[in-house]
């Protein structure tokens, strides 16, 4: 091959290689813009429902926000990542969303911090709303950061335990654990081998079983995630040592992490009518409130329970907590329709009327305190139980962070090394963790 | 001094700004898209940028983090090697062996043209999916086959020890774009030199090592190169195998962690999109896709350089 030839083989070998990158690497800022909120005007909402009913039901909501405004149209989007988000709130252009929802709560500290989403405080201070009054008071924290608010809640979640009523029976088991060395004497009770798997599980402990992650464990220990100095805490915090020796145990009690593990890969999608708990493969639950609905319109062979998720034995007075997130509703500080955007976001959440229809309507609970008093607001005992979790002065959501909670996945991280015995050295490990979610938090502050 | 007749000198000018006229769509293309984009990626790697906030001036500290403090560029960049090693060379291997195999049958080689060509166009999240699906431990046909056989059955995708013989598996169900090129070559290849080469008593392995491979020897370099460039982007099908694999395929509110199991199928591009656009960390994110360039480079610049003791005088 003659030289000129190599060469322009090498620049061409280059130039796909970083082309593909660089433009990663680029982007833009925008400030954000004044209009006149009684201008007629189209609003973009972005929003990650993406499921028929939830997409009917947020749709009529928008209906009849248009027919209190009519001025103000709205084009809704559908079944929106957080990972299209993100770009579309840098990217900007004539189709970026005005107003934006999110299920991530996680990520409200990163949208807080780097102004991607405009600040609601002046808009909240003209309509006089006052957040912490009219809304749940760990729902106004998850939508704030660091005092600065950039997301109101949209309805919430609330995380508690569901159990197999048939299987309880069979095991005779007359009601739901409360402590956690109750809930493993029932999880042993209800589990059933099969060869090397399982006919029914009492439980599915290991990380990354949907819902047993790592934060959801944490809520029912009270885990300080943080010192007062805003360093990592979790070495010396007694809680997560225990937190990880109890799933551990749990782990180890019910058959071990390569059993349980693939067992685990074998069950159907969380979102699909074949969930291990619809089948019966799995006799107990962690989940959201919206479970009690997919089970019901899963039709199943077998009446089900729900009670809040069980705590460790010396927290027996705090049983009924639960762990809290839920969708935040913000607007793109990009955006030019900021004051119309603005009358829509009030009104999906904080409008009473808006806020039950839609909770009742995508079980969801509700995220204003108007709402949870409401008489319509659904009384099915199932979905009862969620609500009064959401109510629980010690239910929590975890910190809000600068990296859209990088932490939580680090601390997850060191949980499945634990479980699958890869980390034989808890304490150390927990150093490591401190570690490192001090640095990651450094490089992003 | 020396002069220059001005009939001469407008002369060269002319050749000169015609010269620039017909490279100026490439100049204009490679301003564009590589010494632009280079640049700016060098520019905001010494800046801490988010996307909205302009970007200010932080020294080498993304640099310090990616190398020191990011727990996955080492495990993402030991990955990916691995994979332009193992990925590369068994691709190319197979693709060969494919390619020889189809060329030398006398019957059914269109059947098994088809069936090594038709897994390669299936879309490559449809394609992880289904090999995820094959290879479920728990419920997996593969492994079914392996208990009914009495033979160990691996944990794959879900094992941190087999997640990458996994994708290479996966990468080598695919070969049908390279068996094509290879089969197309060996066509290529004229018969009198297996001939003369009969006639002087060589035996298979002599024909194929002194005949075939320097008469194909360029396509083999085209392979790897395109190869080893393929996988330093490798991006989709890891994260398809870890999300599909781990379970966490995009809950209400959950996040996931690339990698799993324990990081193995973490690759470098992954982590570009980690911190670029997941932690909106666009300083760190240009430091690794530097990195990724400089190792491109090298590879390339090193294959081009062998290719000498690789090729004919005539390539």
């Amino acid at each position: 091959m003659p030289r000129i030839r190599r060469n322009t083989a090498v620049a061409l070998a280059a130039t796909a290689a970083i082309s593909l990158f660089a433009p990663a690497c680029t982007g833009s800022t925008e400030s954000g813009a004044t209009d006149d909120p009684n201008a007629g005007t189209t609003l973009t909402f972005w929003h990650g429902w993406s499921a028929p009913g939830e997409v009917k039901a947020i749709e009529a909501n928008i209906e009849a926000f248009e027919d209190a405004f009519p001025h103000i149209k709205v084009n809704v989007v559908k079944g929106i990542t957080d990972d299209k988000l993100n770009q579309a709130l840098r990217a900007g252009g004539s189709k970026a969303p005005d107003v934006v929802s999110s299920f991530t709560t996680d990520n409200v500290g990163r949208f807080c911090t780097t102004n991607a989403l405009a600040d609601l405080k002046p808009f909240l201070e003209k309509s006089k709303i006052d957040p912490v009054k009219t809304f749940l008071p760990p729902m106004a924290k998850y939508t704030e950061h660091e005092g600065r608010r950039c997301t109101v809640p949209l309805l919430g979640d609330a995380y508690g335990l569901y159990y197999n009523k048939k299987a309880f029976a069979e095991a005779g088991i007359t009601a739901p654990p409360k402590t956690l060395s109750e809930f493993d004497k029932a999880a042993e009770k209800l589990t059933k081998t099969q060869g090397d798997s399982y006919r029914q599980l009492g439980f599915m402990p290991n990380f990354q079983g949907y819902e047993t992650t790592f934060e959801h464990y944490a809520s029912q220990f009270g885990v300080q995630y943080f010192d007062g100095s805003g360093k990592s805490n979790l070495a010396s915090d007694p809680a997560a040592t225990k937190l990880f020796t109890w799933q551990k145990s749990l782990v180890d009690k019910l058959g071990g992490y390569k059993k349980l593990e693939k067992f685990r890969t074998g069950l159907g999608d969380e979102w699909g009518p074949r969930h291990p708990f619809h089948t019966g493969q799995v006799a107990m639950q962690l989940d959201g409130e919206w479970r009690g609905k997919m089970a019901g319109d899963a039709k199943l062979g077998f009446e089900i329970g729900a009670a809040p998720f069980p705590v460790p034995d010396d927290q027996v007075a705090d049983y009924g907590k639960g762990y809290l997130s839920g969708t935040v509703l913000g607007i793109a500080r990009i955006s030019k329709k900021q004051n119309a955007a603005w009358e829509l976001v009030k009104y999906l959440s904080t409008d009473t009327g808006a806020v039950v229809s839609f909770a009742n309507a995508i079980h969801n609970v509700p995220s204003t305190v108007e709402a949870l008093k409401s008489p319509k607001l659904n009384n099915d005992p199932l979905y009862r139980t969620f609500v009064d979790i959401a109510q629980h002065p010690k239910s929590a959501h975890a910190p809000s962070s600068v990296n859209g909670g990088a932490f939580l996945l680090t601390a997850q991280d060191l949980g499945v090394k634990y479980e699958a015995g890869r980390e034989k050295d808890l304490a150390g490990g927990l150093k490591k963790t401190d570690t490192q979610v001090d640095k990651d938090n450094e490089q992003a502050g | 001094m020396s002069t220059v007749h001005p009939g001469l000198r407008a002369k060269r000018r002319k050749a000169n700004l015609r010269t620039l006229g017909f490279l100026s769509p490439w100049l204009i293309g490679f301003s564009v898209f590589f010494a632009y984009p280079l640049i700016s990626t060098v520019y905001f790697s010494f800046m801490k940028y988010d996307g909205f906030a302009p970007p200010t001036w932080v020294g080498l500290k993304n640099w310090t983090y990616v190398f020191s403090d990011y727990p996955f560029f080492w495990p993402a960049l030991r990955n990916t090697l691995w994979l332009v090693l193992v990925m590369v060379s068994l691709r190319v291997l197979f693709g060969l062996g494919i390619g020889l195999l189809i060329t030398k049958i006398k019957t059914g080689a269109g059947l098994f043209r088809t069936f090594f060509y038709l897994p390669y166009l299936a879309p490559p999240v449809a394609a992880t999916m289904s090999f995820v699906f094959l290879l479920n431990p728990g419920t997996g046909p593969a492994n079914t086959v392996l208990n009914a056989l009495g033979l160990p059955e691996p944990g794959w995708f879900t094992d941190p020890s087999w997640s990458k013989p996994s994708l290479t598996l996966l990468a080598l169900w695919g070969i049908g774009d390279l068996m094509v090129i290879f089969m197309a070559a060996l066509l290529d290849v004229p018969k009198e030199q297996y001939e003369a080469a009969e006639l002087d008593g060589a035996g298979p392995w002599h024909r194929f090592r002194f005949v075939t491979l320097p008469n194909i020897s360029p396509i083999v370099l085209f392979a790897v190169i395109t190869g080893v460039i393929a996988t330093m982007q490798y991006y989709t099908e890891p994260l398809v195998a870890a999300k599909v694999a781990s379970g966490v395929i995009g809950g209400s509110g959950q996040q996931f962690e690339p990698g799993y199991p324990d990081r193995t199928t973490l690759t470098v591009p992954q982590i570009v999109y980690n911190l670029g656009f997941q932690r909106f960390d666009t300083g760190a994110a240009c430091v690794v896709a530097l990195v990724l360039f400089a190792l491109a480079m090298t590879f390339t610049a090193v294959l081009m350089r062998r290719r000498s003791g690789f090729m004919t005088a005539e390539d």
